[in-house]
């Protein structure tokens, strides 16, 4: 065993927090949140340059990394800085989907992703799918010259206003919740019939709700084989989940050092509060939390690679702590440290918000742990 | 025992379930219920339905015009207005300075300003917190200066809740500093329109302008305008903050959001099957539901009982954590039912006059942002930690 990061692994992630500590102020980030994309297009350039994009792929999709520590060793670092570019749907989902199932024509996009100049979003949750992957409603059916044309609602869409390709699930065979018959559409920006309401969360990025109708694509459209892009969606979901874990405990470690700073140095009844012991001990709690964190991300990414019950248990495991882990340690910095947390001035009270959000994105704690149970009885 | 109310309770209940049907406007309930932002004129509007009942004033005896209602017909009113999504009473005129005014004021202060609080035409702000002064109020720093017949004040407050809109604001200033820092404190009403005062908004982490910075700049006071002894302000503050019991556990708002809970489990589904038949969320919102019964009962038992005065301090204290406690708890729940549908966050809508279709279902709207918001019930009033404190030093005596 080796809890240590490579040297080359360990100069990246190093690269990444300086970059993040020194140029990447919240403030900024709260104004670009305000703007119609949602994000910094200076940022993102300079996300590409420094390869934080290309260290999201394999050497074999034209990327310099792509494993599963340097995904959770990013996002960490996307986490303490708050970041809100398109990394998770752009590089990871989109990205990781083309790479997985993608033709040479279809995987030449890729290029352009990780050069920082192509946007994407995987538009595969629905309005009434809440978080089960298998939930699709939208339908592909066989058009013009081989062809498909597709009707259907795409719900919460991470960077769907911004995408200039949205790869777009939906149902060639089979019902609602079967696995089998869900196929992926590379959907261009400005499609006929597609229509995108781009909005913002309330944590300060963007997504989008997309309407298809009648959407007519040609038959190169179809990423990857019909009815049979399941399990690719299960798994890059599944880097997704184990990608914002980590964001959280890179957002926890912040809160947490917010905190641990207020209590050193508000002073309340003559002395540091701190002192109190009633705060000392959940401080203690909430130290010992993220470390259990921290321990789950690992071992989803440790075991990402293995078999496909191995990798979602632990991938479920890690996500279900992020947003207990979560929830306790965004709701202790405000607490502990009163009203200043409350104010949009104050930073932490943006931390908290996103860390509470990522328990809404790709499968809450019921979420998971239910499926952590179902996993289980398979293994 | 009697858990069941009694026939005029029965009565009172029909009454309040018609007026709230005749006098509450769809337009109004429909903003409660969403959390959209309140005007100032939503907010006196309501105060002045209530008022022409006779039905502002809850817990004021006759004299002064209030309702003088049982605890019971106050937890009935409160419960049915909450269930029908009226916006709650503004606390500080009413529930606040007033009790402090019918013990402490002279009988000049009682005629000039009860009439006025009931009739909304003060709207009054509490003064009490500065940066320096949270839980540790009594560390207070802003200073009341005797000149002639005024005093003279200089100084911050902060966290002034909806200041934006008043027209008076009762404050706790300094006017000695010897001994004990309690002893050195005096409470005093000041006219939000006098020359000095400068009001800054603070917005909160979900967007809202809800408090707001109050600084004084050689603000001249009537000393007229003074509660009670000069130096004895601790004591009248410590009266307002246990005085208000009736409505601190907020279980009828408690109970409004859980059944609204309850329909949002209903409304989504996992694979067809209704949220609320999925046995995570089911134990979750049981768990909830059992504590808000029990929580329910505490009150009215507490409400009723013949010594409640005299152990208020505790009393409130228990009752403030495990209100906010489970009121935190639903807001918790209402995010959980709504799924992905909690991140989308389009101001406007809370907004009045907003015409655009909402994002994901209706009842998705403003659930995220309650949630932020109502992070602040444990840490204002005294902070739940504070009130640990006063568990662990009046009830237990460590
Ligand atoms: C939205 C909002 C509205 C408000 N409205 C008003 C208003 O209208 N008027 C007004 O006067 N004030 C108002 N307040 C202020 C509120 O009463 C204070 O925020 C509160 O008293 C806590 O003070 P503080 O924020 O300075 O936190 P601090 O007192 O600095 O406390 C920080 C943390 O330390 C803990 N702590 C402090 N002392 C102890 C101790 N001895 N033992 C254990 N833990 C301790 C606290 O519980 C808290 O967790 C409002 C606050 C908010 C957030």
């Amino acid at each position: 065993m080796d809890f240590s990061h490579s040297e080359e692994r360990q100069l990246f992630k190093d690269m990444a927090a300086r970059y993040i500590a020194d140029k990447y102020k919240l403030e900024a980030r709260n104004k670009a949140a305000e703007t119609e994309t949602g994000f910094s297009p200076d940022h993102w350039a300079q996300f590409a340059e420094l390869g934080l994009i290309g260290a999201l792929f394999t050497e074999e999709a034209g990327g310099f990394g792509g494993s599963p520590f340097d995904v959770t060793v990013l996002f960490e670092e996307l986490g303490r800085g708050l970041v809100n570019e398109p990394l998770l749907a752009t590089a990871v989902l989109g990205g990781g989907l083309i790479a997985d199932l993608g033709n040479d024509a279809q995987k030449a996009v890729l290029e352009e992703v990780i050069a920082g100049t192509h946007q994407l979003a995987f538009a595969h949750g629905e309005p009434k799918s809440r978080y089960d992957a298998s939930h699709v409603e939208t339908t592909a059916e066989s058009g013009p010259g081989n062809g498909y044309v597709l009707n259907g609602a795409k719900a919460v869409v991470l960077n769907g206003g911004n995408a200039d390709t949205l790869i777009v699930s939906a149902r060639t065979s089979g019902k609602t919740w079967d696995e089998d018959g869900i196929s992926l559409f590379l959907v261009p920006k400005g499609t006929a019939g597609v229509s995108v309401r781009s909005y913002p969360s309330i944590d300060g990025l963007h997504a989008a709700e997309v309407t298809l109708d009648k959407v007519e694509l040609p038959a190169d459209a179809l990423l990857g084989e019909a009815g049979k892009a399941y399990p690719a969606i299960e798994k890059v979901l599944a880097r997704g989940a184990m990608a914002l874990a980590s964001e959280a405990v890179g957002i926890m470690e912040v809160c947490r050092d917010m905190t641990i700073d207020y209590l050193k140095t508000r002073k309340q009844f003559g002395v540091e509060i701190g002192r109190f012991q009633a705060l000392q001990h959940r401080m203690a709690t909430v130290l010992l939390e993220i470390e259990q964190a921290r321990s789950a991300v690992i071992n989803a990414a440790g075991h990402f690679n293995e078999n496909r019950v191995a990798r979602e248990r632990a991938v479920s495991a890690a996500k279900t702590l992020a947003g207990k882990v979560g929830k306790l340690v965004a709701e202790e910095a405000i607490q502990m440290h009163g009203g200043i947390a409350m104010t949009w001035e104050y930073a932490v009270g943006h931390f908290a918000k996103r860390l509470i959000m990522i328990d809404h994105q790709l499968g809450d704690v019921d979420y998971h742990t239910a499926r952590y149970v179902a996993l289980s009885k398979a293994a | 025992m009697d858990l069941s109310f009694s026939p005029e309770d029965l009565a009172f209940q029909a009454e309040v379930r018609d007026f709230l049907k005749k006098e509450l406007s769809p337009k109004l309930a429909d903003k409660v219920k969403h959390n959209k932002h309140l005007s100032k004129e939503d907010l006196t509007g309501w105060h002045a339905t209530l008022n022409k009942r006779g039905w502002l004033a809850q817990d004021w005896p006759k004299k002064y015009g209030g309702a003088e209602w049982t605890p019971v017909q106050q937890q009935i009113f409160n419960d049915e207005a909450a269930a029908a999504n009226a916006p709650r009473i503004i606390p500080f005129g009413l529930k606040m300075l007033a009790p402090v005014l019918m013990k402490f004021g002279t009988e000049e202060q009682k005629a000039h300003y009860l009439p006025r609080i009931l009739d909304g035409t003060d709207w009054w702000c509490q003064g009490y917190s500065e940066p320096g002064a949270g839980s540790d109020l009594a560390s207070l720093k802003t200073r009341a200066v005797r000149d002639g017949d005024h005093y003279v004040i200089n100084g911050q407050k902060t966290w002034t809740t909806l200041a934006q809109y008043a027209d008076w604001i009762f404050c706790l200033v300094r006017t000695s500093t010897e001994g004990k820092p309690q002893e050195g404190i005096s409470f005093i009403l000041v006219d939000m329109k006098s020359p000095g005062i400068t009001v800054r908004p603070i917005i909160l982490l979900e967007g809202t302008h809800e408090v707001n910075e109050v600084f004084f700049d050689n603000v001249r006071v009537p000393a007229e305008n003074m509660i009670g002894e000069e130096n004895k302000g601790w004591t009248y503050a410590k009266y307002l903050l246990t005085h208000e019991r009736t409505n601190i556990a907020g279980v009828d708002a408690s109970k409004a959001a859980l059944a609204e809970v309850k329909k949002i489990a209903a409304a989504e589904t996992v694979r067809g099957v209704p949220l609320a038949e999925d046995p995570y969320f089911a134990r979750r919102i049981a768990e909830v539901e059992m504590e808000l019964d029990a929580l329910s009962t505490t009150n009215l038992r507490v409400l009723s009982s013949p010594d409640a005065a005299s152990q208020a301090g505790p009393i409130s204290s228990m009752l403030k954590i495990k209100g906010t406690e489970i009121r935190q708890a639903i807001n918790d729940l209402s995010r959980r039912a709504i799924g992905p549908y909690a991140m989308p966050f389009v101001s406007e809508a809370l907004e009045e006059g907003y015409n655009g279709e909402p994002v994901g279902p209706d009842y998705a709207l403003g659930v995220a942002p309650d949630y932020f918001n109502n992070r602040k019930i444990t840490i204002f009033g005294g902070s739940n930690e504070i009130q640990r404190g006063i568990i662990s030093k009046m009830v237990m005596g460590l």
